[in-house]
């Protein structure tokens, strides 16, 4: 994993994205134990109290929680892992999708093309 | 919060040279401040007033309740730009003196950075590279658990490689209630791991902020600020 960061945005909100996508891919799969803290902030060059910061407001949003005694986990609910990767996708997908009428592609051209694409890769 | 290092009003002339004039300046506890400003801008002046090795000509500073003195040096651990260690004697001498002298010293963590390093014991600091040697003298520093960390330029004189490894041991072996200060010019490297910045230009803050509000606010870079504002 390459922790870089882009300069004009808070770091706090690019580690949220960067926690979010390891929880979403399964590199931190569901109900396993994140790494300390300390250690995540170590492997990452990040400010500790920056790194706390995100993962407060991961668990605010619930994709992580804290069991008093032995840590912090992430959630066991694999739908609400699954919505949120939904969400990211169609995001992704938003963005394109508007690139794409700017540029001046009709539905059906963007389907196609997309879909060519796809095959493509395999 | 209580702060950990508070200086009002502080001036410092050298002959007719101001090298600090009218510094307001309070660190909290549990941060990791940076002291940003281009050569010459006073920011080891600071340093070495908040250690007590030359003393203001004007205001105070205040560490942990106390000016700096024999007391403050025994919670301060202070990276001096310069080595001030004897060329001949081994590393594990060098330890041994740290021990002796600071109560805070843990030493088993010492040996465990130094052997996570591949530098033996054993070994003579002439023999040693010019990048090793400064990692040797950050291992003495943040093997103290003290309450105030005051490192200058630390990352000046190595590659980006040992650049990383000493932000990483920071990082890992400062304690939480700690503050680190960490005087530097090389922005672009560091920025990611400070809470405040502290801009100094001809011995002024002419700046004093959060990370996450100039990124937020002004959706740049600390580097890319420090480009504007010192801009030749």
């Amino acid at each position: 994993m390459n922790w870089s960061f882009q300069p004009d945005r808070p770091i706090y909100v690019q580690l949220i994205e960067r926690i979010k996508l390891l929880i979403l891919s399964g590199a931190y799969p569901a109900g396993s134990r994140l790494p300390s803290v300390r250690d995540m902030a170590s492997e990452a060059s990040v400010n500790p109290n920056t790194l706390q910061k995100a993962l407060s407001e991961l668990e605010r949003e619930g994709l992580v929680y804290t069991q008093r005694t032995s840590g912090r986990f992430v959630t066991e609910d694999e739908n609400m892992i699954k919505q949120v990767k939904k969400e990211l996708a169609i995001e992704q997908i938003e963005l394109v999708t508007k690139k794409l009428i700017e540029m001046g592609f009709s539905k059906e051209e963007m389907l196609a093309l997309i879909e060519s694409r796809i095959k493509e890769m395999k | 919060m209580m702060a950990i290092l508070q200086c009002s009003n502080l001036e410092k002339t050298f002959g007719y040279k101001k090298a600090l004039s009218g510094v307001n300046l309070s660190f909290e506890k549990g941060r990791i401040v940076g002291l940003l400003g281009p050569n010459g801008s006073g920011k080891s002046t600071f340093i070495k007033l908040c250690n007590g090795l030359i003393t203001p000509t004007n205001g105070t500073i205040i560490i942990d309740g106390k000016a700096p003195g024999i007391e403050t040096k025994a919670i301060v651990s202070y990276l001096p730009e310069q080595t001030y260690l004897n060329d001949w004697m081994k590393v594990s001498d060098i330890f041994n003196f740290f021990d002796d002298f600071y109560a805070d010293f843990d030493i088993a963590r010492a040996r465990e950075m130094l052997s996570s390093l591949g530098i033996g014991e054993k070994e003579r600091l002439k023999t040693l590279s010019k990048g090793t040697k400064e990692k040797v003298q950050l291992i003495l520093v943040m093997a103290r658990q003290a309450k105030l960390y005051l490192l200058d330029e630390p990352i000046g004189g190595v590659d980006p490689a040992a650049r990383d490894y000493i932000l990483s041991t920071i990082i890992k072996n400062y304690n939480q209630d700690a503050t680190v200060v960490i005087s530097t010019h090389l922005i672009s490297d560091i920025e990611r791991v400070l809470d405040d910045v502290v801009f100094l230009k001809n011995g002024e803050v002419v700046l004093l902020s959060t990370v996450d509000d100039i990124r937020e606010g002004k959706g740049k870079s600390v580097d890319a600020l420090f480009r504007e504002v010192f801009k030749c």
